[in-house]
C-alpha cells in the first residue's frame, strides 16, 4: 500500500501574543511545527504501515526551511519526503494550493491520501477535501479511526456532533484526521539517524502536473482585502476582593442584568 | 464567466434526521440582510429525504424560495451525494452568494463544491457584509479570524462565482419567525451519477445526548484549569443549576479529559454568545477568547490578576474560585427563594 500524508509547517499559534501597545502580532521567538492534525494524519499512515507494510510519503509545500518539518517525518518513520518549493505558489489560497497538491499527487502512486483536519494557523480545513475533489476521490472527514476490512475496503469512524459515523469506502480514498484520535509517535533515535540519510526532495512546479496559470496568486479566486488586529473592547473593572465582596459584587451585577 | 449572469444569495439550509438545524436558521437571517443591500432574493436549498414539510419554515425565517431536492440519496449526509445535487443546483441557478453553516456537514460540503466549480471559499466568517459601490458594483466581504485567532482578515472573491462561506453556528442572528411568510417552494430532481457513490454508511452510533447544546445556552458557567478536577466542575455546576444555565469548558480541561469534547468553548470547540459567560479558573487563551467574547455579560474570576480572560470581562474578581463559586451558589439560591 502506498500512503501519501499531507503535512504542513505552521506558526504555534497557541503562544503567539499580540504587542498590548501596538495591537499586532509578536512573531519573534514563535516556535515552527508540524501542524497538529497533520500529525495525527502521519501517525494513522503510520499505523497502517506497522499492521499492513505501507509505503509512506509525506508532502508540503512551503518554503525551504519546511525541511526540518520533513526530516521529523522521516524520523517518526515516513519513507519519502518531498517539499514542494517554487516562487509560483506564493500566494496561493486553499484552492490553488490543493491544486498544487495535486498535481504533485498525480504524479506519484498512491493508494490513500491522508492529511490533517485543518491547519492551526489557517483553520480553513479546505484543503483536504479541495484536494479530493481535484483527484476526483471520495473524501472523509473529521476521521477518529480508520482499519483494514478483510476486502480491502476501508472502514473509518467520522467524528460529528451527534457522534460517529462509520462508513466503508471502496478504492482510492482521501481522509481528514483529527490530532485528537491519533496520539502522535515520537521520533526514535534510529529513525533520526536514518533521517539524515535520507534526502528531503525539494521539487519546483515544472516538475509536477499542472497549469502554471491555476498556481499561487494568480490562481486563486480569494483575495486578502485587509487583515488587522482583532479589535479589543474595552476591559471592564477588576475588583481584587475578599470572596464576600467578590459574592456581592456578582450578585449586584446580576441583578442589574435581570439575570436573577 | 460574466458575473453579471449570477444573482441572489442561496443558504445550504443543513438538516439533521429531518430537523433544520439552528445555524440554518441564522443564515437565512444574514442571507436577508445581504440579498437586501443586493436587491436580490434569498433561496434556501433543502436536501433530505421526506424533508419537503419542513419548506415553509424556512420562508418564514427569511427565504423567499426553497429549493427542495427530496431523495432517497440524500436521506443520511454523504459528501458525494451532496456535492452533486448541490454542485448541479449552482450550475443550474447561479447564485451570486452561497452560505454554508461551519458544521462537520458544511465544513465538508462547502470546500468540495468549491472545488468543483473553482471557486473561493472562506471558512468561519464571523462577519458578511456588502460594500455597495465599489467600482460602480457590490462587493461581498466577507471577515474571519486568523492566526490562530489572533488577527482577523477580510477576504474578497473579486473574478469567481458564487462568492462563497461558511459560518460557525451562534455567530449569525435568526430573524425574527414570520408566520404565514409567503416564499416559492420548487422541486429539483439531480441527476445522480451513483458510479460516483464509493463511501457507504455502515451505522450511526450516537454520542450520549445527555447534555443540551452549549451554544444554545443562555447561561454559561464555564472553568478552566484553575478548577483542577472533575469535583471542581461538580461547584461550577451547582453554580449552573441554580441559574438555570449550563457548564462549559476550556480546552485544557477537555485535553486532560475531565471534560467531553462537546462543552469545549473556542477556535477548535464551538463558539458561543450567551447572556452570561462566568469563566472560572480560565486564563483566557486568545483561542478561548475567540469562542466566547461576543457574549453579552462576561464575568471572569481568576487568582492571576495579569490573566488574559480579565482584558474582554465586564466584571472580572481576582480571587480563588473554589471559595467564591460555592459561596455564590447559597447567596443566589437565598436570593431566588427570598
Amino acid at each position: 500500500m502506498n500512503i501519501i500524508v499531507c503535512v504542513k509547517q505552521v506558526p504555534d499559534t497557541t503562544v503567539v501574543k499580540i504587542d498590548p501597545v501596538k495591537g499586532t502580532l509578536i512573531r519573534e521567538g514563535v516556535p515552527s511545527i508540524m501542524n497538529p492534525d497533520d500529525k495525527g494524519g502521519l501517525e494513522l499512515a503510520l499505523r497502517l504501515k506497522d499492521q499492513f507494510g505501507a509505503n509512506v510519503t509525506v508532502i508540503s509545500m512551503g518554503p525551504p526551511q519546511a525541511d526540518v518539518m520533513l526530516r521529523e517525518a522521516l524520523a517518526m518513520g515516513a519513507d519519502r519526503a518531498i517539499l514542494l518549493s517554487d516562487r509560483k505558489f506564493a500566494g496561493a489560497d486553499t484552492l490553488a494550493t490543493s491544486y498544487a497538491l495535486s498535481g504533485l499527487c498525480r504524479v506519484l502512486d498512491y493508494d490513500l491520501i491522508i492529511a490533517g483536519r485543518q491547519a492551526i494557523d489557517g483553520d480553513t480545513a479546505q484543503v483536504g477535501p479541495e484536494l479530493a475533489e481535484h483527484l476526483d476521490l471520495p473524501q472523509i472527514t473529521y476521521v477518529a479511526d480508520a482499519k483494514v476490512l478483510e476486502n480491502g475496503n476501508l472502514q473509518v469512524d467520522k467524528e460529528n456532533e451527534d457522534g460517529i459515523q462509520v462508513l466503508e469506502v471502496e478504492g482510492k480514498c482521501l481522509l481528514t484526521v483529527l490530532a485528537s484520535a491519533f496520539d502522535a509517535r515520537y521520533m526514535s533515535v534510529s529513525g533520526i539517524m536514518e533521517a539524515y540519510d535520507k534526502e528531503v526532495e525539494v521539487w519546483s512546479a515544472d516538475k509536477i502536473d499542472v497549469e502554471e496559470g491555476k498556481l499561487g496568486l494568480a490562481g486563486s479566486p480569494t483575495k486578502v482585502f485587509k487583515s488587522f488586529p482583532k479589535a479589543m473592547k474595552a476591559p471592564g473593572e477588576v475588583h481584587e476582593v475578599t470572596p464576600e465582596e467578590a459574592v456581592e459584587l456578582i450578585v449586584n451585577q446580576l441583578k442589574v442584568k435581570h439575570i436573577i | 464567466m460574466d458575473k453579471k449572469d449570477y444573482k441572489n444569495v442561496f443558504v445550504f439550509a443543513e438538516q439533521r434526521e429531518g430537523v433544520i438545524q439552528s445555524v440554518a436558521l441564522e443564515l437565512l437571517g444574514k442571507a436577508r440582510d445581504l440579498a437586501d443591500a443586493l436587491g436580490e432574493k434569498v433561496v434556501a436549498m433543502l436536501l433530505g429525504q421526506g424533508i419537503k414539510d419542513q419548506a415553509q419554515m424556512l420562508i418564514e425565517y427569511g427565504a423567499d424560495e426553497v429549493i427542495v431536492v427530496d431523495a432517497p440519496e440524500l436521506k443520511d449526509f454523504l459528501s458525494e451525494q451532496y456535492s452533486q445535487a448541490v454542485g448541479q443546483i449552482i450550475l443550474e441557478r447561479k447564485p451570486s452568494i452561497v452560505l454554508y453553516g461551519a458544521t462537520t456537514i458544511g465544513r465538508d460540503l462547502a470546500p468540495r463544491i468549491a472545488s468543483r466549480l473553482k471557486t473561493g471559499l472562506t471558512a468561519d466568517c464571523t462577519k458578511l457584509e456588502i460594500e455597495p459601490d465599489k467600482d460602480n458594483e457590490p462587493e461581498f466581504r466577507m471577515t474571519r479570524p486568523a492566526f490562530g485567532g489572533n488577527l482577523m482578515a477580510t477576504i474578497i472573491c473579486p473574478n469567481n462565482r458564487p462568492q462563497m462561506s461558511t459560518v460557525r453556528p451562534g455567530v449569525m442572528q435568526k430573524m425574527q419567525r414570520q408566520a404565514g411568510r409567503k416564499g416559492d417552494i420548487t422541486e429539483f430532481a439531480p441527476k445522480f451519477d451513483a458510479s460516483k457513490f464509493k463511501v457507504k454508511l455502515v451505522k450511526t452510533i450516537k454520542a450520549d445526548k445527555q447534555m443540551a447544546d452549549i451554544a444554545e445556552a443562555k447561561i454559561l458557567v464555564s472553568g478552566g484549569r484553575g478548577v483542577h478536577d472533575k469535583e471542581g466542575f461538580d461547584k461550577l455546576q451547582a453554580l449552573a443549576d441554580v441559574l438555570g444555565g449550563q457548564v462549559a469548558s476550556s480546552r485544557a480541561m477537555v485535553d486532560n479529559g475531565v471534560m467531553p469534547h462537546e462543552c469545549q468553548v473556542g477556535q477548535t470547540g464551538k463558539t458561543v454568545r450567551p447572556n452570561l459567560y462566568m469563566a472560572c479558573g480560565i486564563s483566557g487563551a486568545i483561542q478561548h477568547l475567540a469562542g466566547m467574547e461576543e457574549s453579552d455579560f462576561i464575568i471572569a474570576i481568576n487568582k492571576d490578576k495579569f490573566a488574559p480572560i480579565f482584558s474582554v470581562a465586564d466584571l472580572g474578581i481576582v480571587g480563588d474560585l473554589h471559595k467564591i463559586v460555592p459561596m455564590l451558589t447559597e447567596r443566589i439560591k437565598k436570593e431566588l427563594e427570598g
